[in-house]
């Protein structure tokens, strides 16, 4: 198929960048949104043009490096897939699509469609994380018994992969999803629990520092997430904040 | 708002709070209101009227929770807005808001200005006035030409069709924002469990039924003295 492309080009973080629109040609409907990314670099290169800078690593859904905004919703049309799972067969011949990088104050533009996610790295390092004190005789972690409840919603938590379509996609550039999802795969382990007061309270007051928004409970995160974390992980993570600022 | 408000999530916390309250306020406002259409030209309503105005409690303790929910409310949630926009300095060139969230939630801050205008009608209509006769004039009698006054003044309020069509489309504005809010209010509150969908059809039948009512009364009050 052949598709017009509007894409966000900026030289670098000081630059202001616009928008500039591209044609690709023969473009099969089996292609990744990324192999499309990919013909179009080429040409460009062909050209003697920059090619368009983008994030990418494993190209099959873990790594939460790829994160366009497509047709404005992050990671593109289809639900619980990232950029790298979408695939041309969701865009009809002669579309126009218009690709920008994920837009939050807290993710600054470092090129094209790069932003920085490090404030999410921050956000994990002030307390997403249990202190496993390996003084020698460390319990076994499957010795301890946990409720399937429990392990399946940690683990369901878990599978946020961080690649921050929850704050691109909400209307305030919140994160909440993100933090909600880290505090509360910890939370719901007895592992996590020793150290559960501080890590919200770390986390929450990082999260505010770095300059996301509020959460309004849109609920838009929630379907745009590639990995299906849901609300109920906000609300966690609420109530985790409140236990832990009436404990003092 | 000082150091207790600081956080994000105390933020929204007091945001649910307020809404809470307010929601609680709504309701038995609309109570009182229905008893005026009950066929005793008044009376009941006039009773009740004449219990909330001159009530120590009432006036004393609750009046001022009251505004001070209304005035938090908004002030809060106009704050909360101005921080949110500046948390996305550039905005999308394209942006599919309705592919994955509703417009009343997008829109609250639209939905609230509404129903700030509609607050301030109301306040001069209604509220100022009562305030003038019982704490300026000093008369908390209740009475006008021999018989308690409140029913004749809601009446009266009621005769212009184009103050009656602001009244209902304030009320539909504040079910717009009832229909994200109510719900809302208890996900900020860390309440989202297996009674979240109950709750939800419920949050759906109150942000519906409950301005359609206040419009039913206000709509019943302009027929009936139209002619």
């Amino acid at each position: 198929m052949n598709l017009t492309l509007k894409i966000w080009r900026q030289k670098s973080s000081a630059d202001k960048g616009q928008m500039i629109e591209y044609k690709v040609s023969e473009i099969s409907e089996h292609m990744s949104f990324l192999e499309m990314m990919d013909v179009l670099n080429e040409q460009l290169i062909a050209e003697g043009d920059e090619p368009v800078a983008f994030d990418h690593d494993c190209r099959e859904g873990i790594c939460g490096m790829c994160s366009m905004y497509i047709n404005g919703e992050a990671h593109g049309p289809d639900r619980g897939v990232t950029t790298c799972q979408l695939h041309m067969r969701m865009f009809k011949d002669g579309d126009t699509i218009t690709i920008e990088p994920f837009r939050a104050k807290a993710f600054p533009v470092i090129k094209d469609l790069v932003v920085d996610r490090t404030a999410f790295d921050r956000i994990q390092h002030a307390g997403g994380y249990i202190s496993v004190n390996t003084s020698g005789n460390t319990q076994d972690a499957n010795a301890i018994p946990i409720a399937k409840e429990a392990a399946d919603e940690a683990m369901d938590a878990a599978t946020c992969i961080g690649c921050g379509a929850c704050v691109a996609t909400c209307k305030n550039a919140s994160a909440m999803l993100f933090v909600g999802a880290k505090v509360s795969q910890y939370a719901l382990l007895p592992q996590g629990q020793v150290e559960a007061a501080d890590r919200v309270m770390a986390m929450v007051n990082q999260m505010d520092l770095e300059g996301f928004g509020n959460c309004t409970n849109t609920g838009a995160c929630e379907i745009e997430c590639p990995k299906g974390i849901s609300l109920e992980n906000i609300a966690r993570m609420n109530r985790e904040y409140l236990k832990a600022s009436l404990k003092g | 708002m000082g150091g207790l408000l600081k956080s994000s999530i105390a933020r929204k916390v007091a945001m649910a709070l307020s809404a809470f309250f307010l929601m609680f306020f709504l309701l038995q406002h609309f109570a009182i209101n229905l008893t005026s259409i009950f066929p005793n030209n008044g009376a009941t309503f006039n009773e009740l009227s004449h219990f909330m105005g001159t009530n120590p409690l009432v006036q004393y303790a609750l009046q001022p929770v009251l505004i001070f929910g209304v005035v938090f409310h908004f002030v809060m949630g106009f704050i909360l807005e101005i921080k949110n926009k500046n948390a996305r300095a550039v905005k999308y060139a394209k942006n599919n808001g309705g592919a994955n969230s509703t417009w009343m939630s997008r829109n609250m801050i639209y939905s609230g200005l509404f129903i700030l205008i509609f607050i301030v009608i109301h306040f001069i209509d209604f509220w100022f006035p009562e305030i003038n006769t019982k704490f300026i004039k000093g008369d908390w009698t209740g009475m006008h030409n021999g018989e308690l006054r409140y029913f004749h003044e809601l009446q009266h309020k009621f005769t212009a069709a184009w103050r009656v069509a602001l009244y209902c489309v304030g009320f539909v504005f504040l079910g717009l924002h009832l229909l994200h809010g109510f719900n809302s209010a208890f996900q900020s509150v860390g309440a989202n469990n297996k009674y979240t969908n109950g709750l939800k059809t419920f949050g759906k039948i109150y942000a519906i039924a409950i301005p359609a009512g206040f419009v039913i009364i206000a709509l019943f009050h302009f027929f009936n003295q139209s002619h």
